[in-house]
């Protein structure tokens, strides 16, 4: 970090026992350098070619052995086993750096072609090859989604307040406990097909709507928002519902007014996470929300189109030439992930908004 | 406004576990009672049944009588919440509502009750409050600031002025200066000496100068050993305690042979 600004030039003492040896600043940039060039060469020598992958993994083996041979003869065992670890910690987070990176790229350039007004205010109507958009089915992701939400927060948060509040210890807690567990883990697809025959059953075999999606999507946030909502309210110090209780104010208020205000950053941020969650899903909406080609914002009756069944429907089952129908799947595709950056950002800012002031 | 405690053959359990045994005391009204004695001896125990946040904690209960000027307040059908807006309470470390404000910390009492005061009024409550608490002009000019950003010796008088803006009868405190340094300490034990002409205050401390230096009444619990009820040994005014206990224990732990 940069500390250097703050640390004052010192002359080095002749005599001081506390020092030792210590690889000069220029080691690591020196040596990843020559790495490079090394591991290149050897790829090169290998397979005779220019190879990226085997490359950059014969250098980063390079840049940590010679690292920690040159750390262990001049710093000592200690520093060098500090070194290895740094470096394999970085190394690491490189790594998962890299599909994160890819998959953005791809989406990026794959889908900025058809990422125009027309393909926001378009639906796929009456469109047979090039033109089109996806109007649809971004109104049907927005509508299920919101919908999903509106049955999932008040149902997930009150659900962790009786755990965290109410419930502790007693076998109506514990058992809801075991079933949020068991929902976190259920497959997707299940949840579609439990809101489609809750859906045949209550109103006739065959009913394929927008609410019938945020039912299934519903069944997958549920368990997320009160895993989430619950471990928050679990670390509000219980001083603060004392310090509540000593004044005079009953337990729900101080639940509502002291309780959920103090953990309120933490429980819009999983939500929201929740959110990023079930909006990318795909297989529950094909069974309960259904396809449709046309704009339809009645989530009461008929199908809905959503964003990855949109992907999904332009990907698998393009026409003739297959071009615009691949490039509406990558504008799709991108359009989604923006939405769900859109959300993380405004997850931030009501996080940073609510967040409990230190006042320093 | 200040009300007198009784309490009678007050047994405090935790689940099965007898914490505090068979205490019969009267706590003087406008005056400061000191409750002393080794850790783990009841002392908080007791002084948390005086406004029963003592059930807060699950499978805790109370055997006894414990009456507020007459009035029981283990009776049936009593409202805890009713006791405790009459009973206020200062906690050992300072917890003032990290997403209020300091007037708003000072308010909250009211506020949370839904006691319906105007701006005006409010604000003079407020100030009352923190004047009473000794923090009015350190904190005057920035009220509508964060409470966690004041000092901890700060924020103990906070927490004072929060609980004195209801205006109890009663002001209870766990150990209120184990947290703060002897300045902050001097200037909370200067503001029990101005608060007892108004409340009945009783203080819970590990400190015995400072039981010496403010209380009227000294109580003394004792435990006779780990898993052993802890029980009141003696209890008189804080000169006969400190100078000519008649209990040898209290004399010991007093002197420091012990605890």
């Amino acid at each position: 970090m940069s500390t250097a600004t703050l640390t004052p030039k010192r002359s080095a003492s002749p005599s001081n026992s506390l020092t030792a040896g210590q690889l000069p600043a220029w080691t690591t940039p020196v040596v990843g350098a020559a790495s490079l060039a090394v591991g290149f060469l050897a790829a090169w020598l290998l397979t005779g070619e220019i190879g990226l992958g085997l490359g950059v993994a014969l250098s980063a083996l390079v840049f940590l052995v010679v690292m920690h041979v040159a750390s262990l003869t001049i710093e000592g065992g200690r520093r060098a086993t500090d070194r290895l670890a740094k470096h394999l910690v970085v190394g690491m987070f490189l790594l998962a750096l890299l599909p994160l990176v890819s998959v953005s790229l791809t989406a990026l350039t794959n889908g900025i072609n058809r990422l125009d007004p027309t393909f926001f205010s378009t639906s796929m109507r009456n469109i047979v090859g090039a033109g089109g958009g996806a109007a649809h089915a971004i109104w049907g992701t927005l509508i299920i989604t919101g919908v999903a939400m509106a049955i999932s927060v008040p149902i997930g948060l009150l659900t962790a307040v009786y755990l965290a509040e109410y419930g502790q210890g007693k076998p109506l807690a514990r058992s809801i406990t075991f079933f949020v567990d068991v929902m976190t883990g259920i497959p997707s697809i299940v949840a579609g097909l439990f809101a489609y025959a809750l859906f045949g059953v209550l109103f006739g075999i065959g009913t394929v709507n927008g609410m019938g999606g945020a039912v299934a999507l519903s069944v997958l946030m549920i368990p997320v928002v009160v895993r989430s909502t619950e471990e928050l309210l679990r670390i509000v110090p219980n001083e603060l519902r004392e310090a509540s209780y000593a004044l005079g104010v009953p337990k729900w208020k101080t639940i509502m007014r002291i309780v959920i205000p103090t953990a309120i950053s933490g429980i819009v941020a999983g939500v929201i996470l929740a959110l990023a969650r079930i909006i990318g899903e795909t297989a529950p909406l094909m069974i309960a929300a259904g396809f449709t080609q046309s704009l339809n914002t009645n989530p009461t009756s008929g199908a809905m189109m959503t964003l990855p069944v949109f992907v999904y429907d332009q990907y698998a089952r393009p026409g003739v030439p297959r071009e615009p129908y691949w490039d509406r799947a990558w504008a799709g595709a991108l359009t989604l992930i923006l939405i769900v950056m859109l959300l993380n950002l405004v997850g931030r800012l009501i996080a940073k908004r609510f967040a409990p002031k230190t006042g320093r | 406004m200040s009300k007198r405690i009784e309490a009678k053959n007050v047994d405090i359990y935790y689940s099965k576990f007898k914490a505090v045994e068979d205490v019969n005391m009267v706590i003087e009204p406008r005056a400061v009672t000191a409750f002393i004695g080794p850790s783990g001896c009841g002392k908080t125990t007791f002084l948390r049944t005086l406004n029963r946040m003592h059930e807060v904690i699950p499978g805790a209960y109370v055997d006894g009588r414990i009456d507020l000027d007459g009035e029981d307040l283990y009776g049936p059908g009593v409202d805890p919440v009713n006791v405790r807006r009459k009973v206020g309470m200062v906690f050992q470390r300072p917890n003032p509502f990290p997403t209020m404000s300091i007037k708003e910390n000072v308010l909250a009492g009211l506020r949370l009750n839904n006691k319906s005061a105007g701006t005006s009024e409010q604000d003079e409550i407020a100030e009352k409050a923190l004047r009473g608490a000794n923090l009015w002009e350190e904190v005057k000019n920035r009220l509508d600031l964060p409470g966690s950003g004041l000092s901890g010796g700060q924020q103990q008088r906070l927490c004072i002025a929060r609980a004195i803006a209801m205006s109890p009868e009663v002001l209870l405190m766990d150990e209120p200066c184990s947290a703060l340094d002897p300045i902050s300490t001097l200037a909370i034990e200067d503001l029990i000496q101005e608060l007892k002409a108004t409340y009945t205050i009783v203080i819970v401390t590990h400190n015995m100068q400072q039981a010496a230096r403010v209380s009227d009444t000294t109580a003394f619990f004792n435990i006779a050993g780990t898993g052993q009820p802890g029980k009141l040994i003696e209890m008189d005014s804080t000169e006969k305690i400190f100078s000519t206990p008649t209990v040898k224990a209290t004399e010991d732990y007093i002197t420091g042979r012990f605890g």
